[in-house]
C-alpha cells in the first residue's frame, strides 16, 4: 500500500518536473511569463511529491513493511530504531531517493525566496534545477525503484550494511553529504541561468549563487571532516583519510567550491575572472556527479561503493549530457562573458587569490587524473594498477602546504595594491610565529620538509588571521571606545563575510594542525596480553583486565575491557575495544575504542582473541591532536553561518579610522560590468 | 573469566593462535620497524579496499607484514622487497605506481601543472596590473 | 552562441566520455596474476589432514612440490569459515578420486585456520579424498598471490603455473586442465565421462 503510494507520486513527479522544465523556455519565447508560475507550481508539487515517497519509505522502514522491495533488502525487526530510519541512506535506491528529496528541497527554497526576482534567471534556474531532478525521478521509477512489490512478502529482512550500523556518524555524515553535495546544484543552475538569461554579465547572479554556493560548501567541509571521523571510529587502522577513490570524489567539488568562493570575491569587486568563476561553479556541479557517478557505477573499486546494477548506464549517460551540455553553453557563450582586467598592483589580495586558486585546481586536477589513472593505465596499458596513499601524499601534500601559507598572507594584503614596503610590514612579523611552530616540530622529531612547513605555516597563517582581528578590534576600540567583547562582535556584524571567511581559515588551521601532528606525531604498537598484562606507547600505558563476550539482539559482541594507568600506575580510566559480529555477515565490524583529550587520541582496536578468554591481541595508536581536527570542522561551521547571514548586498563598514584598517575597503562595484 | 557465546562465524574467525605471534614480538629493532613500515605503507593489501598492509587489520596484512620484516631482516633492499610482492601479485599491489612509462606522466602532470599555472599568474598579473585597464 | 567553439569544448568531452565507458567494461576487483606461465614457487609444508586411500597421505608428511614433477598439480586453497569453499568441496574431491591412477596429485592448503577446525570441517563434509597441508604465516599463500579463498592453482608436470582460479572451481574445469596438461599417454587413458 505504501509502496503502491510512493510510486505513483514519483511517478507523478517525474511527469511534473518534466513538464515545468520544458515550458519555462517556451513561456519566456512566447512572452507569457504568467506560464512561469507552472514552472514554479511543478517545483513545489515536486517537492510535496517526492517529500510523500520519502515519508512513505521511512514509514515502510519503520514499520517493517517488507512488501517493499527496498525495505525487504535492508531493513530488519531486530535493527534498533534509529539505524532503521537511517538505512533510508543506506543502499542504493534508498540514497537516490534522498538525493531527490534534498534537490526537491533546495529547489523548493529556491523558488520560494527569489521568485520575486524581476528577470529571467530564477526560471532558467528553476529550469535547469527541474531537469536534474528529471534525471533523479527517472532514476527512481527505474533502475533504482525502490518500491518495487515483493511477494511473497518476507517475514524479516538482512538488516542494513553492517559498516553503516554500527556507528552513529552514519545518521550524520550521509545527510551532511547530500546537503553538500546536491547543493552545488543551485549555483550551477544560476551559472546556467546567467547564461541562458544572458545575465552573466552581471554580479548579482554571483552573488545569488555564492551565498548557496557557501551554504552547500560548508554542508559539504562538515560532511568531509564527519565522514574522516567515521573512518577513524569504524574502519580500525586509526587513519581517517585514505584517498579512496569515493573520499576523492567528496574532496574534489570542496576543491573547485573553495576556489569559487575566493574567485567570486575578486569577481564582485573587481569584475575580473567573470568567467573563470562560471567554470568553477558548472565544474563544481560535474564533479559532484561524476563523484556520484563513481560511488554508484562500481567502475572503481572503493570501500564506500554501492552495489551496481544497470544504474551505471543512466549515470554514464547523464554524465555526458551534463559534461556536453554545459561545455556547449559555456564555450558557446564565452564570447559574451565579459570581464575587466585591472589589478592595481602585484602586492594585493587579488593576487593571492589568483595564486590560491592555482593551488586549488591543481590539487583538484592532481587528486582527479589520479584517481581515474588506474582506468587510464588499464585503457592505454592493459594492466592493473594501483594509485594509493603515497601517491597522493607525495602528489598534493605540496600544494596543500602552499595552500596554508597563502592563507597567511591572502588577508594580510588590502585589495587594490600596496607598495612593496607595506607588504613587507605585513607579511614579515608572523614568520616569527613560522620559526616557533617550526622549531617546535623538529624539537618533536618531525623530519619531513612538509611536515615542518605545514606546522610552521599552520603558525603563519594562524597569527595573520588573528592579527586582523586584533588590529580590527584595536581600531574599533579606539573609534568608539568599545570594550573587547563589543568590539568583536560589531567587527564581525559589521563585515560578517570577510571575518566569517577568517573564522573559516582558523578552522582550517585546526585542521592542518590536528592532520600534521596525528600523522607526524603517530605511534602504535600491537601485541597480544594475557589479562594483567601492560603495553606502553608512547608513554601511554594500557592493561588488559578482561576479554568478554555479549549478545544483543542484532549481533554478537565481544570486547577486551582495558585500564589505562597514569602516572604510578594509577587507573585513570578504562577503555573498551570490541568486535560486532552481525548476523548478516561473516566479517566483524571492528569497533575501536577511543580515549580523546585535548592532547589527542589513545586508540584500541581488538584485532584477534582467544574464544576461551585467554588472551586478546590490540592494535593501541597515540595520535595527538587528532581531537584538533573535528573541532576544527566545526570552527567551519561557525565561519560558513558567519559569512552567510550578511543581510544581502556587502555594506561598506563603518569606517573607524581609517588608517588602522587592515586592508582598505572599497565601495563594491555592482552592476554590469560592460 | 566469563563463558563466550559467540556465533559459529565468531568462533572461526579468530585469528590462529601462531598468526599475532610475529607482530607481538617487542620490536627489539626500533630501526627494522620503520623500514617495515615505511615499506608495509607503499603496498596494498589484496583483502581490503585500498588500504596498505601496513594499515589493514586483516589477517593476510598482518602475514604479509611479518615477511616484509623477515625479507628486510634477511638483507633484501626495500626495492627487492616490493620486486618480490609485484611478482606475485602485479603491479597492482604498488599503492604508488613505479615510475616508468605511461605512469612517468602521471608525476609530471602536476608539476607541469603548477609551473605552468604560476608562469600564467606571472603574466596575467603583470599584463593587468599595467595602469589602462583594457577589456578582455 | 558560438557553435564553433561550443563544438571543439563538446569534442573535450569525448574522451572522458569513452574512459568512464571503457570503465564499464572491466571489473575493478578482477585483478590478473602474473603467475601462470611461470614457474610455482616451491612449497615444503605438512600434512594435516591425510585423505583417503588411494591419495592418503601419512599427518606430519612434508608434501613438497619439487617431489611432484612429471605430475599434475591441484593446489587448492581453501578454509573451514569459507562458505563459497563448501560449493566446491564436492567436485575436487571426487576429481582426484577419478584421476588417482593418473600422475596427478591433489593438495589442500589451509588459510588462516587452525588444523583442528579444518579437520572438523573435512568431517562434517563428509571427507576429503586428498591430503591438506598447513600453510604457518601464509607463506605459501603470499607466494601464490592470493587474494582470498577458495583458489586453485593448476601446476603442469614441468613446475609451472598452468591456471589460477578465484572462486569455487567445477569438476569440468578440473577436468579440462588436468587432461590438457597430463603427460601424452595419460591422455589416451582418459575415459570421456559425463556429467558428475
Amino acid at each position: 500500500m505504501i509502496g503502491l503510494i510512493a510510486h505513483n507520486a514519483l511517478l507523478v513527479s517525474v511527469a511534473t518536473v518534466v513538464f515545468g522544465a520544458v515550458i519555462t523556455p517556451i513561456a519566456i519565447r512566447v512572452g507569457r511569463r504568467e506560464w512561469l508560475q507552472l514552472t514554479y507550481g511543478a517545483v513545489y508539487t515536486n517537492f510535496l511529491l517526492v517529500s510523500i515517497a520519502t515519508v512513505g519509505m521511512v514509514v515502510a522502514l519503520v514499520v517493517h513493511d517488507f512488501s517493499v522491495s527496498y525495505v525487504a533488502a535492508v531493513g530488519s525487526r531486530s535493527t534498533p530504531l534509529l539505524f532503521t530510519i537511517i538505512s533510508l541512506w543506506g543502499a542504493l535506491e534508498g540514497s537516490i531517493l534522498f538525493w531527490a528529496w534534498v534537490l526537491a528541497l533546495y529547489a523548493a527554497a529556491v523558488v520560494w525566496l527569489h521568485h520575486r526576482r524581476p528577470g529571467n534567471l530564477v526560471p532558467y534556474a528553476a529550469m535547469t534545477m527541474l531537469a536534474v531532478a528529471a534525471f533523479f525521478g527517472i532514476l527512481l521509477v527505474g533502475p533504482a525503484d525502490p518500491f518495487v512489490p515483493v511477494f511473497p512478502v518476507p517475514a524479516d529482512g538482512p538488516g542494513p550494511n553492517t559498516l553503516l550500523q554500527n556507528h552513529i556518524l552514519m545518521a550524520v555524515h550521509p545527510p551532511l553529504l547530500y546537503l553538500g553535495y546536491v547543493g552545488m546544484t543551485v549555483p550551477f543552475a544560476f551559472a546556467v541561468g546567467a547564461i541562458v538569461s544572458r545575465e552573466a554579465n552581471s554580479n548579482d547572479w554571483a552573488i545569488l549563487s555564492r551565498r548557496w554556493m557557501l551554504a552547500a560548501w560548508a554542508f559539504l567541509s562538515a560532511a568531509i571532516i564527519a565522514g574522516m571521523w567515521w573512518s577513524y571510529e569504524v574502519l580500525g587502522w586509526g587513519g581517517y583519510w585514505a584517498w579512496d577513490p569515493v573520499e576523492n570524489a567528496s574532496f574534489l567539488p570542496w576543491l573547485t567550491a573553495t576556489a569559487y568562493l575566493h574567485s567570486v570575491m575578486v569577481q564582485e569587486r573587481r569584475n575580473m575572472l567573470r568567467l573563470w568563476t562560471l567554470n568553477l561553479c558548472v565544474a563544481t556541479f560535474v564533479l559532484t556527479i561524476f563523484g556520484t557517478f563513481l560511488t554508484r557505477s562500481g567502475i572503481l573499486s572503493s570501500v564506500h561503493a554501492f552495489t551496481t546494477g544497470s544504474i551505471g548506464y543512466f549515470f554514464l549517460a547523464f554524465i555526458a549530457i551534463v559534461l556536453v551540455s554545459t561545455l556547449v553553453l559555456v564555450a558557446g557563450n564565452s564570447e559574451h562573458i565579459r570581464t575587466r582586467a585591472n589589478l592595481g598592483g602585484a602586492a594585493s589580495r587579488e593576487t593571492v587569490f589568483l595564486l590560491n586558486n592555482l593551488f586549488l585546481t591543481a590539487v583538484m586536477l592532481t587528486v582527479l587524473v589520479g584517481t581515474l589513472y588506474p582506468l587510464i593505465a588499464e585503457a592505454m596499458r592493459g594492466v592493473k594498477v594501483s594509485v594509493g596513499e603515497p601517491f597522493f601524499n607525495r602528489m598534493a601534500i605540496p600544494a596543500m602546504v602552499a595552500l596554508i601559507f597563502l592563507m597567511g598572507v591572502g588577508p594580510a594584503l588590502p585589495w587594490g595594491s600596496t607598495t612593496w614596503t607595506e607588504a613587507r610590514k605585513r607579511l614579515l612579523p608572523p614568520l616569527i610565529a613560522a620559526a616557533v611552530m617550526g622549531a617546535i616540530a623538529i624539537f618533536a622529531g618531525a623530519r619531513g620538509v612538509y611536515s615542518i612547513l605545514a606546522f610552521a605555516f599552520v603558525g603563519y597563517a594562524a597569527v595573520g588571521n588573528l592579527r586582523e582581528y586584533w588590529i580590527g578590534m584595536r581600531a574599533r576600540r579606539r573609534a568608539h571606545g568599545e570594550g573587547w567583547g563589543t568590539a568583536l562582535v560589531r567587527l564581525i556584524g559589521g563585515n560578517r563575510r570577510r571575518y566569517g571567511g577568517y573564522v573559516a581559515h582558523i578552522g582550517m588551521l585546526f585542521v592542518a594542525l590536528g592532520v600534521a601532528a596525528s600523522s607526524t606525531f603517530r605511534s602504535e604498537r600491537e601485541a597480544t596480553l594475557v589479562p594483567g598484562e601492560t603495553l606502553t606507547v608512547a608513554g601511554q600505558t594500557v592493561r588488559l583486565k578482561s576479554v568478554w563476550g555479549r549478545e544483543e539482539p542484532q549481533r554478537s559482541v565481544v570486547g577486551a575491557t582495558m585500564d589505562v594507568l597514569g602516572r604510578d600506575s594509577a587507573v585513570i580510566g578504562t577503555i573498551h575495544p570490541r568486535m560486532n559480529f552481525y548476523r548478516v555477515s561473516d566479517e566483524p565490524v571492528p569497533t575501536p575504542d577511543v580515549r580523546s583529550s585535548i592532547k589527542g587520541d589513545l586508540y584500541v582496536n581488538l584485532m584477534a582473541f582467544e574464544s576461551n578468554g585467554a588472551n586478546a591481541t590490540v592494535k593501541v595508536i597515540v595520535e595527538p591532536l587528532v581531537p584538533w581536527i573535528w573541532f576544527g570542522g566545526l570552527v567551519i561551521l561557525l565561519g560558513a553561518v558567519i559569512g552567510m547571514f550578511h543581510g544581502g548586498r556587502r555594506r561598506p563598514a563603518p569606517p573607524p579610522a581609517a588608517a588602522e584598517q587592515p586592508a582598505t575597503e572599497e565601495p563594491v562595484l555592482t552592476g554590469a560590468g560592460a | 573469566m566469563l563463558t563466550l557465546c559467540l556465533p559459529a562465524a565468531a568462533l572461526s574467525q579468530d585469528a590462529p593462535a601462531s598468526a599475532p605471534a610475529a607482530d607481538a614480538q617487542p620490536a627489539a629493532d626500533e630501526e627494522l620497524e620503520a623500514r617495515t613500515t615505511a615499506v608495509a605503507s607503499t603496498l596494498r593489501c589484496p583483502v581490503c579496499q585500498g588500504e596498505s598492509i601496513q594499515d589493514s587489520p586483516s589477517d593476510l596484512a598482518r602475514d604479509m607484514r611479518a615477511l616484509v620484516r623477515e625479507q628486510l631482516r634477511a638483507g633484501k633492499t626495500p626495492e627487492e622487497v616490493k620486486a618480490y610482492f609485484v611478482g606475485r601479485y602485479g603491479e597492482w599491489i604498488l599503492l604508488e605506481p613505479k615510475m616508468t612509462g605511461l605512469n612517468i606522466l602521471l608525476y609530471v602532470f602536476p608539476v607541469v601543472l603548477v609551473l605552468g599555472g604560476l608562469a600564467l599568474v606571472v603574466v596575467l598579473v603583470r599584463k593587468w596590473s599595467s595602469p589602462a585597464p583594457s577589456a578582455d | 552562441m558560438n557553435w564553433k567553439r561550443a563544438a571543439i569544448a563538446a569534442l573535450a568531452a569525448a574522451p572522458v566520455i569513452a574512459l568512464f565507458a571503457f570503465g564499464f567494461t572491466r571489473n575493478p576487483s578482477e585483478i590478473p596474476s602474473p603467475l601462470p606461465g611461470r614457474a610455482a614457487p616451491p612449497f615444503e609444508l605438512p600434512v594435516f589432514a591425510s585423505g583417503e586411500p588411494p591419495l592418503a597421505r601419512e599427518v606430519g608428511d612434508t608434501i613438497r612440490l619439487g617431489d611432484l614433477a612429471g605430475k599434475v598439480v591441484v593446489v587448492n586453497f581453501w578454509a573451514s569459515w569459507c562458505l563459497a569453499c563448501r560449493d566446491e568441496h564436492v567436485a575436487l574431491s571426487e576429481t582426484a578420486r577419478e584421476y588417482a591412477d593418473k600422475p596427478t596429485q591433489f593438495v589442500g592448503v589451509l588459510y588462516h585456520d587452525r588444523p583442528a577446525s579444518g579437520l572438523r570441517w573435512i568431517e562434517g563434509m563428509g571427507g576429503q579424498s586428498y591430503p591438506s597441508v598447513t600453510d604457518d604465516r601464509s607463506r605459501m599463500a603470499i607466494d601464490y598471490g592470493l587474494y582470498g579463498v577458495p583458489e586453485t592453482f593448476i601446476v603442469d608436470p614441468t613446475g609451472r603455473i598452468a591456471y589460477k582460479h578465484i572462486g569455487p572451481i567445477t569438476a569440468s574445469v578440473l577436468r579440462f586442465w588436468i587432461d590438457s596438461l597430463a603427460p601424452a599417454p595419460a591422455l589416451d587413458t582418459v575415459p570421456v565421462r559425463s556429467g558428475l
